[in-house]
């Protein structure tokens, strides 16, 4: 079942279907079904869908949703019912997921030192600690097709820098807290640049933009800097 | 009026003399792709847009020129009508008062200088037939902190020239009805914008709760197109609350660190971790859109029914508006050709 604990209106034209408080693989899976199941249903009511760590927002056309009896928040919150009935197993998780080629440390990796020393690590068993990891794409935000990764190893967990970068690089692979991430293009950001990916995460010309998707499966797999340049797609 | 050179353009065109302070193209927003971390963007007031289409025959949707605080100066190569529905300014067609709220004819090389914005700070500028760029994700609107849209995501520079759909063959003077900005378009020296409880509301200690929508908060000069920064009293929970991400919407009030509260507009970021205070209404983002650095402002808590009737209210006032200006357009002679 998909039901979610509480559901909390957004202001007058979303819901949000709370599932949990915390950073966990098992509640972001039932997110994503529920997500999953809610699109099953077609409605035309509904304009965004929008996976976080524990909940799921639902945002909807109030005036589809016009009714005597009730708000349109309340009247689009029943029409979700039947998505929660569904079951949270039908996952469609046997994808192999993506590979994301990464050369870590040097200049692709600026903090790789400081991360491992942190962890009591050599910089190699570091970066080869974080590509034996299987990851899972809790949800892309902060900037579009930013994936906040689910399943990192704890030993590699780190602060966030006190002091943010004005420009981090496309293609950066990062660490922020319990989470790691990869920076889609420049931006400006905190988290510990462990390495870098010649991948593109986000072509404007690609259908979808996106190469990673809330949900998906994700191994880093460690390369040299001499390696050839974007893999393409 | 004055002789002008003769332009040939093989494309009808706008070409940007000067850009203005920020002004982009935005038409209602790019739906269905928050979920990939984009954004909707569009028209930080959205009923303005519409009404400025509306005068000019355009759909609800089409591209329109958004302009903030200081208007740009453009000059028309092709015959054309445009209306400018926002803030009010001195804004100069071909040297003379340029008429707002109403279908106005350009002739080629007319150049339209819309000046400073006053008691308001945004304002739209529809072009019969819309701007012809190419949509980006389904829309043509620009998000300029994402850099994604038409003009490379960004906006409008001396010197770009925006092609136009069909340009229309405007055999009318500019009529002498308008729309009356008053239902549109919040002046009052003290805004006050309609919010809904957030789910952290609760947590805010008791004086915070009082001071949210008790007090008056001035809107800092780093607003933008992102969120629109609220500074007065500091407002605090009565103990901290740990969130992990989820789904932001646009006019979420959140509370960062700082105690000092930001309301999301049209490009706030997808996802977010601070607690949510409150939630501007619906029908309350064209207010929010033309508050002014500085401007004092005012939190006014309604409930759901309250809101769900501003809702409708505004909605049916709003299509009785395009029904009249349609019909008004028929009278003027603006539609002859449909």
């Amino acid at each position: 079942m998909n039901t979610p604990r509480a559901i909390e209106e957004l202001g007058d034209r979303a819901l949000l279907l709370q599932y949990g408080d915390s950073i966990d693989a098992d509640v972001n899976a039932r997110v994503h079904a529920a997500s999953r199941a809610i699109a099953g249903l077609r409605l035309p009511g509904i304009v965004e869908l929008v996976p976080g760590y524990a909940s799921l927002a639902v945002v909807f056309d109030p005036a589809y949703w016009q009714d005597e009896e009730a708000t349109p928040a309340q009247r689009c919150a029943l029409a979700l019912q039947p998505a929660f009935a569904t079951s949270a197993a039908a996952t469609g998780d046997a994808d192999a997921g993506v590979e994301i080629p990464v050369c870590y440390g040097g200049e692709f990796g600026p903090d790789l030192d400081e991360a491992a020393a942190r962890s009591g690590l050599s910089p190699r068993a570091f970066a080869d600690l974080h590509a034996a990891g299987d990851y899972r794409v809790a949800m892309l935000g902060f900037a579009p097709g930013f994936p906040y990764l689910l399943g990192l190893d704890a030993r590699l967990q780190q602060p966030r820098r006190t002091s943010p970068r004005t420009r981090v690089p496309a293609g950066s692979v990062a660490i922020g807290g319990a989470q790691t991430g990869i920076y889609p293009r420049e931006l400006p950001g905190g988290w510990m640049l462990i390495g870098r990916t010649p991948l593109s995460l986000f072509d404007l010309r690609a259908a979808p933009p996106n190469r990673l998707a809330a949900g998906m499966r994700v191994r880093f797999v460690a390369i040299d800097a001499g390696a050839p340049g974007d893999h393409g797609r | 009026m004055p002789e002008r050179p003769a332009i040939t353009v093989a494309d009808p065109m706008i070409t940007v003399l000067r850009p203005g302070l920020l002004s982009s193209l935005q038409d209602l927003g790019r739906r269905g792709h928050a979920a990939i971390g984009l954004g909707a963007s569009g028209a930080m007031d959205p009923t303005l847009l519409r009404i400025a289409n509306w005068l000019v025959g355009n759909d609800d949707d089409a591209a329109a020129i958004e302009c903030t605080l200081l208007g740009p100066r453009l000059r028309f190569d092709v015959a054309s009508v445009i209306a400018w529905c926002g803030a009010d300014s001195e804004a100069l067609l071909d040297g003379r008062h340029f008429p707002t709220w109403r279908p106005v004819p350009v002739e080629p090389g007319s150049v339209l200088d819309l000046a400073a914005l006053r008691r308001g700070a945004r304002g739209y500028l529809a072009v019969a037939g819309g701007i012809a760029v190419a949509p980006v994700l389904g829309s043509r609107s620009v998000d300029l902190n994402a850099g994604i849209g038409p003009c490379e995501g960004r906006a409008l520079r001396a010197g770009d020239r925006l092609a136009l759909n069909a340009a229309a063959e405007p055999a009318m003077r500019a009529p002498s009805w308008s729309v009356a900005p008053s239902h549109w378009l919040d002046t009052s020296a003290v805004r006050v914008l309609r919010v809904l409880r957030g789910s952290h509301h609760a947590a805010l200690d008791p004086r915070s709760r009082d001071a949210l929508t008790g007090e008056r908060f001035r809107v800092a000069a780093d607003s933008n197109r992102v969120g629109v920064r609220l500074t007065g009293p500091t407002l605090a929970l009565q103990e901290p609350l740990e969130l992990v991400s989820a789904a932001a919407t646009r006019g979420t009030v959140q509370l960062p660190p700082s105690g000092q509260p930001i309301m999301l507009a049209a490009e706030h970021p997808t996802t977010g971790g601070y607690p949510r205070i409150a939630h501007l209404i619906d029908a309350d983002h064209g207010a929010l859109a033309q508050c002014r650095p500085g401007d004092h402002v005012l939190l006014r808590l309604v409930d759901a029914d309250e809101a769900e009737s501003v809702r409708r209210r505004r909605a049916a006032a709003l299509a009785r508006l395009r029904d009249t200006v349609r019909q008004r357009r028929r009278e003027s002679g603006c539609d002859e050709s449909t």
